[in-house]
């Protein structure tokens, strides 16, 4: 297995992260996200490097990303779009919106493009129903969708 | 009408910053009740406010507060919870962009009440511009001495934590919420002990809602006797209702305690959309068990909406069309909780799939004649087996759906039965 470590910067980070908690392994959470910020992805290399900092088996830092949908074990995609599937979204034609976008892309929901832009994902409530259909992209929402909307979101991004 | 309290900040320009917030009489309250009030009279006010806890549970706030021991060496903690993901639920997001520094001076006196110098606001994995904003306002404060040593130059201390979620609805549960914020895995844990007792690092906790928060410094500005006067006999003050669905005007309301539903779908919500006929509503968040258009003159309290075998919840009403197809709906709504059920307790785990698996079937017209009695046999082994109310959460609106909407489920199976046969050995389920 490749040994891999956090860049300086990180490491910094690292340290304040940890001083806010009377616990180290309550910095799980904040730690797994940086890491996934510098690594790109939760690799099992990563998850015995955090073990490590956490001074935890590498089995709870496995437990942990396994159990949060957030964590991704692959790449993903320079942009990933996650269309929310809750009631409120599904009421007003998320599917006609994950139809669209999956023919757009050419690709499955779960699927990233083969030139690792894209990732499409589906995921439960986003908690932002009042904009139903929804859709996050990397960390920000956009709401009341149709087809003319996501192409506008399209040109924004290219 | 009435005013409002949280969501006059939602049309002010740049309410979320601290002079904006100021301006508007922020930041007054806690400064005179470190100088004046005792922790035990906040805890007092809020009690006789009447406030529940607007997360979900309804249990009254001041209550929950008064069972941190008083003789206790450990350090206590407060955690607020903005871990929102009920389907049809998006209220807290509102405050923590609009009413920032409001719930931070919620937090302060929450916090001094029940002795707590460390807070914890646990915010879903997804809200990260809301997280940003928090981190960035609470540094702003920390800046002007409002949070750290000696907050307002009294010898009271206070920080505040934000910390991210990573996608887990169940760890909104505030025992799950606990072990998270541990660094684990989100399993709820068993009650006794509660978290006022042993909460999160073994040591004395409140969780509360942050709409519970942030509606604690208007009762202490301004008194308990006003709160629940604006609400109605066993909860006070206003409540934010979020609508979404089939409706004109989507968003969040502030409204009396007890405001009829009928009144916030058609006077306040706009009414459905396209002019259509009502098929069905929930009136709070999806776990909430469904109600059909002749019961939306119920007022929207714990206790009318409880008289009625339904539930306010996070008060997430959606509203659904004429045309909605209920076996659908339902299906979305037991696909939700199949996903997020955390795997701990048999019933929860095996009976979510269970259940979204035979409304799979019925969606694609292979539903068979014992399906209706399965789903019905599920939800009542679900219902009251598991740890925490996730269990609940699927069997209420499971069991109401098809007890409501009984002729749509029975038009999904096929009369005689040819559809279902094929399906039998693939599926494994149930024979």
């Amino acid at each position: 297995m490749k040994k891999i470590e956090f860049s300086k910067k990180a490491k910094k980070e690292f340290n304040t992260i940890v001083g806010r908690y009377p616990e180290k392994r309550a910095a799980m959470l904040p730690t797994l996200h940086l890491a996934e910020k510098e690594f790109g992805c939760i690799s099992p290399e990563v998850e015995v490097y955090v073990g490590e900092l956490l001074t935890v088996p590498a089995v709870k830092v496995r437990e942990v990303v396994t159990f949060y949908t957030m964590f991704a074990q692959q790449p993903r995609g320079k942009y990933h779009f996650q269309i929310c599937r809750g009631i409120s979204c599904d009421l007003l034609g998320c599917t006609k919106i994950r139809d669209y976008l999956t023919e757009k892309l050419t690709l499955e929901v779960g699927a990233t493009s083969p030139d690792s832009k894209f990732t499409l994902s589906e995921v439960e409530c986003l908690g932002a129903c009042e904009t139903a259909p929804m859709m996050q992209v990397n960390e920000d929402y956009y709401g009341k969708l149709s087809q003319k909307s996501v192409d506008k979101i399209f040109r924004k991004l290219k | 009408m009435a005013e409002k309290i949280i969501s006059k900040f939602f049309d002010i320009r740049d309410s979320h910053t601290i002079d904006v917030y100021m301006k508007h009489g922020g930041y007054k309250t806690i400064q005179k009740t470190l100088k004046k009030m005792k922790p035990a009279a906040v805890i007092d006010e809020v009690l006789k406010s009447n406030l529940r806890g607007l997360g979900g549970a309804g249990f009254p706030a001041g209550r929950k507060w008064s069972f941190i021991p008083k003789d206790s060496s450990k350090p206590k903690y407060l955690i607020v919870n903005a871990d929102e993901s009920e389907p049809g639920t998006f209220k807290d997001r509102y405050i923590i962009d609009h009413f920032t520094h409001g719930l931070f001076e919620g937090i302060m006196l929450a916090a001094y009440a029940i002795g707590a110098h460390q807070c914890f606001i646990y915010i879903r994995g997804e809200y990260v511009r809301q997280a940003e904003r928090l981190v960035k306002e609470i540094e702003a404060a920390r800046k002007r001495g409002f949070l750290g040593e000696g907050i307002f130059g009294s010898k009271y201390d206070l920080d505040i934590v934000v910390h991210r979620g990573a996608g887990a609805y169940i760890c909104g549960e505030e025992t799950a919420l606990l072990e998270s914020l541990e660094g684990k895995k989100g399993f709820p844990r068993m009650k006794p002990p509660f978290p006022a007792i042993e909460g999160v690092f073994g040591c004395p906790t409140i969780v509360n809602n942050v709409e519970t928060i942030a509606y604690v410094p208007a009762i202490i500005e301004r008194g308990a006797k006003w709160f629940a006067d604006l609400g109605c006999e066993r909860s006070g003050g206003l409540r934010l209702f979020g609508v979404s669905g089939h409706v004109n005007k989507p968003g969040v309301y502030e409204l009396p305690v007890g405001t009829p539903l009928r009144e916030i779908i058609y006077n306040h919500a706009g009414g459905v959309l396209n002019g259509k006929g009502l098929k069905a509503v929930i009136p709070g968040g999806s776990s909430s068990p469904i109600l059909t258009p002749d019961e939306i003159d119920v007022n929207m309290d714990c206790d009318s909406l409880a008289e009625i075998d339904a539930m306010l919840g996070s008060a997430g009403v959606i509203v659904m069309d004429e045309d909605t197809d209920i076996v659908r709906a339902l299906y979305v709504v037991t696909r939700f909780y199949r996903h997020e059920s955390c795997g701990q307790c048999t019933p929860c785990r095996e009976g979510t799939g269970w259940a979204e698996r035979i409304l799979k079937r019925m969606l694609d017209g292979h539903g068979r004649p014992e399906d209706i009695d399965n789903l019905f046999r599920i939800a009542g082994n679900i219902m009251g087996n598991t740890i925490c109310p996730l269990g609940d959460a699927v069997a209420l609106p499971l069991k109401s759906y098809i007890t409501k909407f009984r002729e749509d489920f029975e038009k999904r199976i096929p009369v005689d039965g040819a559809g279902a046969s094929k399906q039998r050995d693939s599926l494994m389920l149930l024979n």
